[in-house]
């Protein structure tokens, strides 16, 4: 495999709620390769964003984060906020679900690019000006010269997401976050944002690391996948082989309750994610999982290799094989 | 046909919006919903497809008149909605009910569950004391007697969703419209709600309209399918032969951009990439609405509106140069 970009080990966050501590995320290990695509998926709850939030250094302070984050052989947790300041934005950068409420309603697109591109390159206004307006025509805007002196609300919801992409790939960072981007747009839309990022991807080499609940959006665009439950990495492969002989019970059932053409009868997941306030010792999913045994309630499993998978399940090797799909 | 439950004769709602331009004041027209037809058998599932902005949950809407359509006729068991009067249209309100897609915000926060499910008999005069009734509502949409006592805070997003089912069942309808009734869930919450309109049917025989933007999910429940853009009807028919052959370029798109879950059928799909984005309903274009993100528009089709016509696969589309 290539080069490691991202590395995430025992990452844990907490926070302090009025009803005692929160764990979030509980031990998340993962890798983000340099110029793939790495697909997270979870429900709400799961810890997929906030893992990458605390990445970030975005969390508020109430949040207690531990454990180790490198990018290209920086720490950041743990990192001065000035250090943040200047690793956002030129070497890790984040996109969000609303692109309206991520730009500035009284600022011209191109000035808010302008500004992304001076605050980490040393360019003049004009040279950050003719940058902004190619990286608008990157990501597909037309007549991005006139575009660019507009404001966010002449612009369409598939338009402003395309701006907040120009926006985080000006510096060109190593790693891309890209946290549903495209859950509020409609699928004709959201096939648009999808080419723009993998175009993105395939031209600067950036690697993305795309947030979702959205099965099929992963298997479009993902090279590997990362399935989160509970503030846990309960499974990572390749798409192939997750989409193709998924291990752990959660994927399965994911993938089970799915509607699918010529499928008779839906398999939902029986019962409701935990309450992260109490979760459910040992493996947080035996309190859903059909296959559950009372090993499950004991030690919260770690991933382990299950032929090309790793797998977070202490009983993988005897499920049954799937038959769930139809 | 003997056994229509609902008939929707060219609907058209419009809404007025003022713009304050400066000095001047305009008004303008959204067209939400334009000359829109269709109609549901008892017992069966229409799904209404489409982007945002397409109207289909203004249709829902006037269908119910919580909207009051601007013109056109809603037929509901051979009574013309339009003409009714505030009482009579308040009697047959039982028989057509509604759930909405946000579960937090249908459900009054101050109400415990089981008032707010006999909320609908104590509008509508039903007589005696409703608790066995909530009661048995509750067993039909999963959930047991001693939640009755509580209130929605105490639920999740899945478990009020089927709240919102059992209070629509109170009055024995026949017509459930459900607008996006299943979006705001997570996917292993989806599958059960989904299972639990299926079983409620079979065993209650309401008909649905299923109003979404999820295009697997419609496809699973529906039995006809009206595919909506920019306020019409694009093309409507039989779940099979819309999904199998769509004919409208519009269908066609749409399908290809639902991206499904197997990486293998999902990378080898020739995809139809559309350009830009849903016009604005203030001003929609010409003729065919759909020409100016059409890879097959030709002039006739910013002159003359294409008319839904009945296609060799058995739908009907509205397409000068439909897809075979």
């Amino acid at each position: 495999m290539s080069e490691k970009v991202l590395e995430i080990r025992d990452l844990h966050v907490t926070f302090d709620t009025p009803s005692g501590p929160l764990e979030a995320v509980r031990g998340v290990d993962l890798d983000v390769s340099a110029g793939e695509l790495l697909g997270v998926v979870g429900e709400s709850g799961s810890g997929k964003s906030v893992s990458f939030l605390a990445a970030m250094g975005l969390l508020p302070a109430r949040a207690r984060v531990t454990g180790s984050v490198s990018l290209a052989g920086e720490q950041l947790i743990g990192a001065s906020a000035k250090q943040m300041r200047s690793i956002r934005g030129r070497l890790l950068s984040m996109i969000f679900q609303d692109p309206l409420s991520a730009l500035n309603p009284v600022h011209r697109i191109g000035d808010q690019i302008s500004e992304m591109l001076r605050s980490h390159q040393d360019l003049s206004g004009r040279e950050a000006e003719k940058r902004a307006i190619e990286l608008l025509d990157i990501v597909g805007i037309p007549q991005p010269g006139d575009r660019a002196r507009q404001y966010p609300h002449e612009f369409s919801g598939g338009m402003r997401q395309r701006v907040v992409i120009a926006i985080a790939i000006a510096n060109n960072p190593k790693v891309l976050i890209a946290d549903e981007p495209t859950t509020a747009l409609d699928v004709t839309v959201q096939a648009q944002i999808l080419e723009v990022i993998e175009r993105v991807q395939e031209r600067f080499g950036t690697a993305v690391v795309l947030i979702t609940h959205d099965l099929g959006v992963i298997a479009r665009v993902a090279d590997r996948v990362n399935v989160m439950y509970a503030g846990r990495n309960v499974e990572q492969g390749t798409i192939e082989s997750l989409f193709d002989h998924p291990s752990h019970p959660y994927t399965r059932g994911l993938l089970a309750s799915l509607p699918r053409p010529g499928k008779q009868r839906l398999k939902p997941i029986t019962g409701f994610p935990p309450n992260m306030l109490n979760p459910p010792s040992g493996c947080a999913f035996h309190t859903r999982c059909e296959f559950a045994a009372d090993i499950c309630k004991g030690e919260m499993p770690a991933l382990v290799g299950f032929g090309d998978l790793q797998t977070a399940c202490v009983r993988a090797r005897d499920l049954p094989k799937n038959e769930i799909f139809l | 046909m003997s056994d229509e439950l609902l008939k929707v004769t060219n609907l058209v709602k419009n809404f007025e919006l003022r713009v304050n331009n400066g000095a001047r004041r305009k008004k303008r027209i959204v067209q939400a919903v334009t000359n829109v037809s269709f109609s549901v058998e008892k017992g069966q599932t229409l799904g209404l497809v489409g982007e945002s902005g397409s109207g289909k949950t203004t249709v829902g809407r006037c269908i119910l008149r919580l909207i009051e359509p601007t013109s056109g006729s809603v037929e509901f068991e051979g009574h013309d909605l339009g003409s009714l009067k505030f009482e009579e249209m308040r009697a047959l309100r039982r028989k057509m009910q509604i759930v909405f897609q946000d579960p937090f915000a249908s459900l009054d926060p101050k109400m415990t569950i089981g008032a707010s499910i006999s909320e609908p008999m104590v509008v509508q005069g039903v007589p005696g004391d409703h608790s066995d009734k909530v009661i048995e509502l509750l067993e039909l949409v999963g959930l047991s007697a001693d939640h009755a006592q509580r209130f929605p805070h105490e639920f999740s997003g899945g478990q009020r969703q089927r709240i919102g089912v059992a209070r629509a069942l109170a009055l024995n309808p026949a017509l459930i419209v459900l607008d996006e009734p299943v979006s705001a869930l997570d996917v292993s919450i989806q599958a059960g709600v989904v299972n639990l309109f299926e079983d409620l049917q079979s065993r209650l025989g309401m008909s649905y309209i299923f109003i979404a933007h999820d295009l697997s999910v419609v496809q699973h429940i529906a039995d006809r399918v009206a595919v909506m853009y920019l306020g019409k009807i694009v093309e409507i028919g039989d779940q099979e032969a819309v999904y199998a052959t769509p004919t409208h370029p519009y269908t066609k798109a749409l399908l290809s951009a639902v991206p499904l879950p197997d990486p293998k059928t999902e990378r080898a799909r020739n995809r139809i990439m559309l350009e830009g984005d849903v016009p604005s309903p203030v001003n929609p274009p010409s003729g065919c609405r759909f020409r100016t993100r059409c890879w097959k528009a030709q002039d006739v089709c910013g002159q003359e509106e294409p008319m839904l016509t009945v296609r060799p696969s058995g739908q009907m589309s509205a397409c000068h140069f439909p897809e075979s």
